[in-house]
């Protein structure tokens, strides 16, 4: 199995005036191609600061990460742009669609930043991307004519346009309903299932239980590194609580 | 750099979809824009009808006029001001040999009575050869000759205004009109000239015998001026030097001392006075040109709040992969784009205010396409400097920071 993500004794002091948090004190988290990985903790555990390293949109304090067999930290701050362009694909709790912007110049954005012309067609492949989360119809619409469940659609199919190494998922889920959720979660295990990597984070077991690893956090360590019980699969959960209805 | 096409994609949409704040933003620029190129226009067109109407004054003319005499900075008083005489005149005549005509004037003015109406108006005294001076044409009658002057006859050449007002329809040539209580003769009426280049109207006027007014109306010695033709363009200045020759001579004026009179020709004339027009066009266009900056600081005020009110979508660019560099270069072409397309509807604005004034008014507006051009480009620039503080604002804002802020 190839090696995406590879951390070696993560640590993150935020400083605020005198005080010094101590957001991570020390992970160590390898992850392979293909997997599909919960982070899970309570509040102020750190998942955030971890997804945010990550994702290359902070610096850690101390240690060694290496995304794709590349040690980002020596990485300069352009450089670091670039690869959160190349390689990350983010879906955030709250959408962060652009407003008045339809789905279809949102799915392009991160291709408007593509230096190295990767994709060649970047309207087909927004379009592609939009079909892949089930949203071929509305590419013309904007956020607030989308409902909650149908801008996240956006936002993942922007995650995907630019073919990452890896989807990084904070709290996907926590501004939509149960089945809303669900539907969501379906589409992180149809992409699953076609070989993306995922990490979602989530404080829920339900979701965590579509997912095929969980990685547990308190006070700034993994305290658990797991395979679920059990592994649900949404599509049927969905049927499930179409029924109940 | 990304392809400036791309960033150039970006900064359109974004202002596309803010119409409103758009507009708002390029305003001040509109307003400036247009307030430079239409004020330089004013002035430039008044500078111009100047020089026209000098222009028209006459062919080759040259202008004597008594001037101050300041010895030790006390002047010799109202007695010795005015010192230029008929005889100034005649010895002119008598010696000068590069003009074509002269003639003295002799200024007065009050009022008219004819055909049981009064009137005031200016009336000058002057010699024939004025007719040919300031290229007057007669509409009837005719102009005063040497023998008139010679006689000091009291007859009369009326203005079209002049006419219009006291005769009315009644044909003016051969009729009776009381001038400050003195009768004259009306023995021809001017083609009418119009209005100056200064709104003043070159028909309400009367010419009689110099002598004639100063004799009989004035009772004084002293003319106002002289004007006279030079034979040729290039005589001007010999004809010019004759002229102060002889008045030297003729008022006794020691070598080394200061004249009592002043010789300026059309040419000079002309300088100073598009030298005046030229000094309130640049002063009109550097109070336009202070509203442009306002603008530009109009603009920086309006991205500003924009980059705060943007913050998330900053933060949602550099989470996508946007260099900070190119977020500086989305704002700056934003600033730039808002600033040239302000520019471009002030030169539209300020065209259509030409030509409403030009129509409607009687104020002269000439556009001068290079002053179009150069404020174009200072609204770039404007839109540059003022548009870089913003810009920079945004590009150094921190990914989570930004995505954070609500
Ligand atoms: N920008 C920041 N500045 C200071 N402290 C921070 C910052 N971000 C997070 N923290 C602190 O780091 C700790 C971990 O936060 P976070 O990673 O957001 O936790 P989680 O996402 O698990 O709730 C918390 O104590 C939080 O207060
Ligand atoms: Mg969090």
């Amino acid at each position: 199995m190839k090696s995406v993500i590879q951390i070696n004794d993560i640590k993150k002091i935020y400083h605020i005036g005198e005080i010094d948090v101590h957001a991570l004190r020390g992970v160590n988290l390898s992850v392979n191609e293909g997997e599909f990985i919960s982070i899970m903790g309570p509040s102020g555990s750190g998942k955030s600061t971890l997804m945010n390293l990550i994702g290359c949109l902070d610096e850690p304090t101390s240690g060694k990460y290496e995304l794709d067999g590349i040690d980002v930290s020596s990485l300069s701050k352009d450089e670091y742009a670039d690869v959160r362009n190349q390689k990350i694909g983010f879906v955030f709790q709250g959408f962060n669609l652009l407003p008045r912007t339809t789905a279809l110049e949102n799915v392009e954005l991160p291709l408007l930043y593509d230096r190295n012309h990767r994709i060649k067609d970047p309207i087909k492949a927004a379009k592609e991307a939009l079909e892949r989360v089930g949203l071929a119809e509305r590419i013309d619409h904007v956020p607030s004519q989308l409902s909650g469940g149908q801008q996240q659609r956006v936002a993942i199919a922007r995650a995907l346009v630019n073919k990452p190494s890896i989807i990084l998922a904070d709290e996907p889920t926590g501004n939509l309903d149960t089945k809303t959720s669900i539907e969501i979660m379906s589409v992180f295990q149809e992409l699953n299932d076609q070989g993306i990597t995922i990490l979602l984070v989530t404080h829920e077991n339900d979701i965590s239980y579509y997912t095929r690893r969980i990685v547990k956090l308190r006070d700034g360590r993994i305290i658990k590194d797991e395979k679920p019980q059990k592994i649900h699969i949404a599509s049927k959960d969905l049927e499930l609580v179409e029924e109940d209805i | 750099m990304l392809q400036l096409k791309n960033m150039f994609k970006v900064s359109y949409k974004s202002i596309m979809k803010n119409r409103m704040r758009s507009l708002l933003t390029s305003l001040g620029i509109i307003i400036g824009v247009s307030a430079v190129i239409v004020m330089v226009g004013i002035g430039s067109g008044s500078q111009q009808r100047i020089e026209q109407e000098i222009a028209s004054m006459g062919d080759n003319m040259i202008i004597v006029f008594p001037s101050f005499s300041q010895r030790g900075g006390v002047s010799r008083g109202a007695g010795s001001f005015n010192r230029m005489t008929m005889e100034d005149v005649e010895a002119i005549q008598k010696d000068a040999t590069c003009l074509k005509y002269i003639s003295a004037i002799v200024m007065s003015s009050g009022q008219v009575i004819a055909n049981g109406k009064n009137w005031n108006t200016s009336i000058q005294g002057v010699d024939p050869d004025y007719q040919h001076i300031r290229m007057w044409k007669l509409k009837s009658g005719e102009f005063f000759t040497e023998k008139d002057i010679r006689a000091r006859k009291k007859v009369a050449v009326i203005g079209q205004t002049v006419a219009e007002n006291v005769f009315g329809n009644i044909d003016p040539v051969g009729q009776k009109i009381r001038i400050r209580n003195t009768p004259f003769k009306v023995i021809g009426v001017l083609e009418p000239k119009g209005q100056d280049g200064r709104g003043q109207d070159q028909d309400d006027i009367i010419y009689a015998p110099s002598t004639t007014v100063l004799t009989k109306l004035k009772g004084d010695r002293y003319i106002n001026m002289i004007n006279a033709s030079a034979t040729t363009l290039e005589d001007i200045p010999k004809a010019q030097e004759e002229l102060a020759d002889i008045l030297r001579r003729e008022h006794k004026i020691g070598y080394g001392k200061e004249d009592d009179f002043m010789v300026a020709n059309q040419t000079s004339i002309t300088e100073m006075a598009s030298e005046t027009s030229r000094i309130m066009t640049m002063l009109l266009g550097a109070v336009a040109a202070v509203s442009l900056i306002v603008g530009g600081i109009g603009i920086m005020n309006i991205m500003l709040v924009s980059v705060t009110e943007r913050t998330r979508e900053i933060g949602i660019r550099l989470s996508l992969g946007a260099r900070s560099g190119d977020i500086l270069t989305q704002f700056l072409l934003e600033a730039v784009v808002l600033s040239l397309t302000g520019g471009l509807i002030g030169i539209i604005l300020s065209l259509a205010i030409a030509g409403i004034l030009n129509t409607w008014t009687e104020i002269y507006t000439l556009i001068n396409p290079l002053i179009a051009v150069l404020s174009f480009s200072f609204s770039g620039a404007v839109g540059i400097f003022f548009g870089f503080y913003p810009a920079r604002k945004a590009s150094v804002l921190n990914p989570i920071d930004a995505l954070r802020y609500e």
